[in-house]
C-alpha cells in the first residue's frame, strides 16, 4: 500500500450559504448570484484566516457542470478572482461529478506530496438554480453513462438510480425498517441543519420530521421508493480550504491548533459503464474508505466524527455500512439506534450533510472537509459536537458510487 | 362515429378569448397526446377568432403552456418517446412535445376553417346575436354529423338550436374560468339532444380530467343561476349600507364580509371585476329576458356608462372595476361621485373593520382552510361562532349565507339542478368555495 512520505494538513476552511428552496433569500423569479460571487465569497473567507495569501503556491477548483448550468468553462482561470496573489501561479479545474470537490482535495494533496507546492487553495463550487428541476436532472445525469443509461433512465435520473437502491435495500431489510431509517436520516439531517446558519434547511420548522420522512413515495409523480424528503436539494454554493505542508501552513501564519492532519486517503474510480455489483452496497465507497483507514492505520472505531455523501437518505444509510459502522444490512438499525446522531457514537454530517445543508455538487466534497476540520478543531460554533476521538472520516462520492475520495483527518 | 374519430378534426370558435384560449389549450394538448399514441391518424385543431393579435397571443399561450404541461408530464413523455432514440434528455423531449402540439394547430379568422370539423367548441362573446350568426353559418358549413359544444353560461340552448336549425346536435359544455385549471364542466343537454352526444361529452370531460355536473336548459344554468343572484344580493346589501356609511365604505364592508367572513377566495366585487362588469350585465340581461324576475342592477349599468368595466388584459392581469388593483390585489374602491378611486389605506380599513366588529376566527382563511384536511370540522365550529355573534359583520355574513342557500334551493325547486349536491358541486369546483351553499352550518 502506498503511504504519504510527509505530513499534509488542512486548514482555514470556509463555505457559503447553500442557496435554494427553503432559504428565505431564494426567489426563483429574481436574479441570483453567479459562480464568481460564490468563488469570491468562499475564497475571501478562507484567506481572511491566513496571514499572507502570497504564500499560496497553487489553486485548484472542483466543479461538475458549470459548462451547462452556467455556460462557463475555464474555471481554473476564474479561480484567480479570489486574490491577485493567485495570478500567474498554477490553477486547474478538476471534475468527477459530485466528487469534484473531493478530487480537488486529492489533487491538492498530490501537489503538496510532490513537493511542487507547500500551500494549495482548494475550492469547490456549483451554481445549479439556473434551470428548472427537470432540466437540472438532465445536467446531473451527466454523472451517469450517457450512451448506456440515460435514454432508459428516469425523468429524475439520479433519484431514479437511488430509488432502485432503496427498493433493493427495502427488499433486503424489510420495507418498513428501511423507510423508518430513511425518515430518521432525514430528521437527523434537518436537526443539524437547524444549528447551521448556512444550511439550506436551516429554517425548516416542521414539527414532526420523522412523520414527514415517512411520506409514502409517489411513483407516478416522482420515484418508486424515494419521496422528496429523501433527496438533497438543488443548491448554489461554494466551499474552500487550504491543503498545506507544515512549512506551508507556517508560512501562511497558522498555528498547529488551526490545522488538522491528513492521516490517510483513498481515491478511486469504478467502471462508469458497468452497473453496481450489488445495489445494496456502496462498493467503491467501502473500498476507498478501507484504503484511507488502512493508510492512516486506523479503523472505524477510531473515528470521532464523520462526513458522508448522503445525496439521498438511502445513500446515507448504505454509507454507514460502507464505513463499517454496521455490517451488511445493518445500516438501518445503526441509524435507528442513533449511532449517527449528533450525540451518537459517530456524529455524522453535523452541519446537515447533503440532505440538510444542501448539495452544490462541485462544492460538496470541499464542504465536507470544512465541516470535519471545524469539528476537529472546535470551530463548528452552533453545530459543534463533542468529538470523542481524534480522527474523522469523509467520503466524497461521484455518480452512482463511481468516483470516490475518502479522507481521514486527525486533530 | 366514436369520439376518437371526431377528435381528429376539432374547431374552437372564439378561441382567442379568455375561455376560448383555455379550451383551445386543453384540446391542443389532448390532440397531441392522441397523435403520439396513434401515429396513423391525423389530428387537426382549427382555432378561429376575429382578432389577429388575439390569435398570435393565443399561439404564444398554447406554446408556453404546452411546454409547462410537457414538463409536468415528463414521466409520460419519456414513456411516449421511448422508441425515439434521438430524444434522450428531458429537454429534448419537451421541445419535441411543444412542436407536436403546435403541429396540429392552425389558426384563422373565418368560420370556413371549421368546415370539416366534427366537434366544434364555441366560446364566443355572450351575446345571442353573435351566437346566432355563428351557428347559422356553421350549420351550413360543417358536415351534418358535426356536433356543437357551446360554452354559453347563460343563453338557453334551445333558443340557439331552434334559431339555427341544429336541434339534437348541440350541448352546453360550460367550462369554468380558467378552463385549463378549473375541474368543473357544467353539462347542459337541451331537449332532444342526441344521447350519443351526451355520452361523448361525458367521455370527453373525463379525458380532459373534468367533473361534469348536469344542469337543465334554463337561462343561467346552475353557475350563473347562483352567481348572478348572489351578486345582486351583495349589490343590494351594499346600496342599503351606503345610506348610513357612504358608497366606498359600503363596498369595502360587503367585499370584506363576502370574502373574509364567508371564507371565500374573493369578495363579491372582486369576483364581478374578475368576470367583467360588462359580462355580468350581459348575463343578467339574458337571464332576465327568459326568466323575467327583475334580474337587473342600475349600478352595474351606471358603472358601464362611466367606462368602468373590470375584466382582464390579454396577459391575464386584472383591470380596475369596482376595485382598483395593484399586482392583482385590491388597493382602492371606485367612487362614482368623483369618478375616481379612493385608496383603501390603513385608517380607512381599520375604521370599517371596527364597525363590522371582530371576525369570528381571524386565524381561519380561505387559503389556509383549502389545504386543511380537517376543514369540515373547523367550518362547523366557525359558523357556530358566527351564529353567536352580535355585530354588523356577523349579521351581514349570516344574511348572505342564508340568501345564498335560498338561491341554491330555488335552483333545485325550479329544476335547474336535479339535486342540492349539484349546486354545491358547482360552487365548490367552479367557484372554489370551501363549502356548498346548501348546508346546515347555521341551523
Amino acid at each position: 500500500m502506498k503511504t504519504m512520505h510527509k505530513p499534509v494538513y488542512l486548514a482555514a476552511g470556509a463555505y457559503t450559504m447553500s442557496l435554494g428552496t427553503g432559504r428565505p433569500e431564494f426567489n426563483p423569479r429574481t436574479p441570483r448570484p453567479g459562480l464568481d460571487h460564490y468563488i469570491r465569497q468562499a475564497g475571501a473567507a478562507t484567506l481572511a484566516q491566513v496571514g499572507d495569501p502570497e504564500a499560496i503556491d497553487e489553486s485548484v477548483i472542483g466543479n461538475f457542470m458549470a459548462a451547462r448550468f452556467n455556460r462557463q468553462g475555464h474555471l481554473g482561470s476564474l479561480m484567480t478572482i479570489v486574490h491577485p496573489a493567485l495570478e500567474y501561479k498554477p490553477s486547474l479545474r478538476v471534475e468527477g461529478a459530485c466528487a469534484s470537490g473531493g478530487l480537488a482535495l486529492a489533487s491538492a494533496v498530490k501537489s503538496v506530496l510532490s513537493g511542487m507546492a507547500d500551500a494549495v487553495l482548494v475550492m469547490g463550487v456549483e451554481v445549479q438554480n439556473t434551470v428548472k428541476a427537470i432540466y437540472c436532472a438532465d445536467f446531473l445525469a451527466g454523472a451517469g453513462w450517457y450512451d448506456g443509461e440515460r435514454k432508459d433512465g428516469h425523468t429524475y435520473f439520479f433519484p431514479g438510480k437511488f430509488s432502485d437502491r432503496a427498493g433493493a435495500y427495502s427488499a433486503k431489510v424489510g420495507p418498513e425498517k428501511a423507510r423508518q431509517a430513511f425518515a430518521h436520516w432525514y430528521r437527523n439531517a434537518v436537526e443539524s441543519a437547524r444549528l447551521n446558519p448556512d444550511a439550506q434547511e436551516h429554517f425548516n420548522r416542521t414539527a414532526d420530521l420523522v412523520a414527514q420522512g415517512l411520506t409514502p413515495p409517489n411513483p407516478k409523480g416522482f420515484t418508486d421508493h424515494l419521496n422528496l424528503f429523501d433527496c438533497s436539494k438543488v443548491s448554489d454554493g461554494a466551499a474552500s480550504i487550504i491543503v498545506a505542508s507544515e512549512e506551508g501552513w507556517r508560512r501562511l501564519g497558522l498555528a498547529r491548533q488551526d490545522v488538522v492532519e491528513l492521516a490517510g486517503y483513498g481515491q478511486m474510480a469504478a467502471n462508469l459503464t458497468a452497473p453496481p455489483p450489488d445495489l445494496t452496497e456502496m462498493t467503491t465507497c467501502r473500498r476507498a474508505a478501507e484504503q484511507a483507514m488502512a493508510m492512516a492505520g486506523t479503523g472505524i472505531a477510531d473515528m470521532g466524527v464523520a462526513e458522508v455523501h448522503d445525496c439521498f437518505t438511502v445513500s446515507g444509510v448504505l454509507l454507514t455500512e460502507a464505513l463499517g459502522m454496521a455490517g451488511p444490512g445493518g445500516g438501518a438499525d445503526a441509524v435507528l439506534e442513533g449511532l449517527t446522531r449528533r450525540d451518537g457514537r459517530w456524529p455524522t454530517n453535523t452541519g446537515g450533510g447533503l440532505v440538510g445543508y444542501g448539495h452544490p455538487t462541485g462544492a460538496t466534497g470541499v464542504r465536507m472537509a470544512v465541516d470535519l476540520w471545524r469539528q476537529l478543531t472546535g470551530r463548528a460554533a452552533g453545530y459543534q459536537v463533542d468529538v470523542k476521538k481524534d480522527h474523522g472520516i469523509l467520503v466524497s462520492m461521484g455518480g452512482n458510487d463511481k468516483t470516490v475520495v475518502s479522507m481521514i483527518l486527525k486533530r | 362515429m366514436d369520439l376518437n374519430t371526431r377528435m381528429q378534426n376539432v374547431a374552437v370558435v372564439g378561441a382567442a378569448g379568455k375561455m376560448g384560449s383555455g379550451i383551445a389549450l386543453l384540446l391542443a394538448l389532448e390532440l397531441a397526446y392522441r397523435a403520439l399514441e396513434d401515429r396513423q391518424a391525423t389530428f387537426v385543431l382549427s382555432l378561429i377568432d376575429m382578432n389577429d393579435a388575439g390569435l398570435q397571443g393565443l399561439l404564444r399561450y398554447v406554446r408556453d403552456q404546452a411546454r409547462k404541461d410537457g414538463e409536468r408530464q415528463m414521466n409520460r413523455l419519456r414513456a411516449l418517446y421511448k422508441d425515439r432514440r434521438d430524444l434522450v434528455e428531458n429537454a429534448e423531449m419537451v421541445d419535441e412535445f411543444v412542436a407536436e402540439v403546435m403541429l396540429h394547430v392552425r389558426t384563422g379568422k373565418t368560420l370556413a376553417l371549421a368546415k370539416d370539423a366534427l366537434l366544434v367548441f364555441e366560446a364566443a362573446f355572450e351575446k345571442e346575436e353573435i351566437k346566432f350568426q355563428i351557428y347559422n353559418e356553421l350549420a351550413v358549413l360543417c358536415p351534418p354529423s358535426a356536433w356543437f359544444l357551446t360554452n354559453t353560461s347563460s343563453i338557453p340552448l334551445h333558443v340557439l338550436t331552434d334559431h339555427c336549425g341544429i336541434q339534437g346536435r348541440m350541448i352546453g359544455f360550460h367550462f369554468y374560468n380558467p378552463p385549463a385549471v378549473q375541474k368543473l364542466v357544467e353539462l347542459i343537454p337541451p331537449e332532444g339532444c342526441d344521447p350519443d352526444l351526451v355520452a361523448a361529452s361525458e367521455e370527453l370531460a373525463l379525458v380532459l380530467r373534468k367533473k361534469t355536473v348536469p344542469a337543465r336548459d334554463i337561462a343561467g344554468f346552475i353557475g350563473n343561476g347562483h352567481f348572478m343572484r348572489d351578486g345582486l344580493h351583495c349589490i343590494r346589501e351594499m346600496e342599503h349600507l351606503a345610506e348610513d356609511y357612504g358608497f366606498v365604505q359600503a363596498v369595502y364592508m360587503v367585499e370584506k364580509v363576502s370574502r373574509d367572513w364567508l371564507l371565500r377566495p374573493m369578495g363579491m366585487f372582486q369576483l364581478i371585476d374578475y368576470v367583467g362588469i360588462d359580462v355580468f350585465q350581459l348575463i343578467l340581461r339574458v337571464m332576465d329576458k327568459y326568466l323575467k324576475e327583475g334580474l337587473h342592477s342600475d349600478l352595474v349599468d351606471a358603472f358601464l356608462e362611466m367606462g368602468v368595466k373590470g375584466g382582464q388584459t390579454s396577459s391575464g392581469a386584472q383591470k380596475d372595476g369596482f376595485l382598483r388593483y395593484e399586482k392583482g390585489r385590491p388597493v382602492g374602491i371606485f367612487d362614482p361621485a368623483i369618478r375616481d378611486y379612493v385608496p383603501m389605506d390603513a385608517a380607512f380599513t381599520a375604521d370599517l373593520d371596527g364597525r363590522l366588529g371582530p371576525h369570528p376566527d381571524p386565524s381561519l382563511t380561505w387559503k389556509g382552510l383549502s389545504r386543511d384536511a380537517g376543514r369540515e370540522e373547523k367550518l362547523r365550529a366557525y359558523f357556530k361562532a358566527l351564529k353567536g355573534l352580535d355585530s354588523l359583520g356577523a349579521g351581514m355574513a349570516r344574511n348572505h349565507v342564508e340568501d345564498s342557500r335560498e338561491v341554491a334551493l330555488d335552483l333545485v325547486r325550479q329544476g335547474v339542478a336535479a339535486r342540492a349536491e349539484d349546486v354545491n358541486a358547482v360552487l365548490t369546483l367552479g367557484f372554489f368555495h370551501l363549502y356548498g351553499p346548501v348546508n346546515d352550518y347555521l341551523d
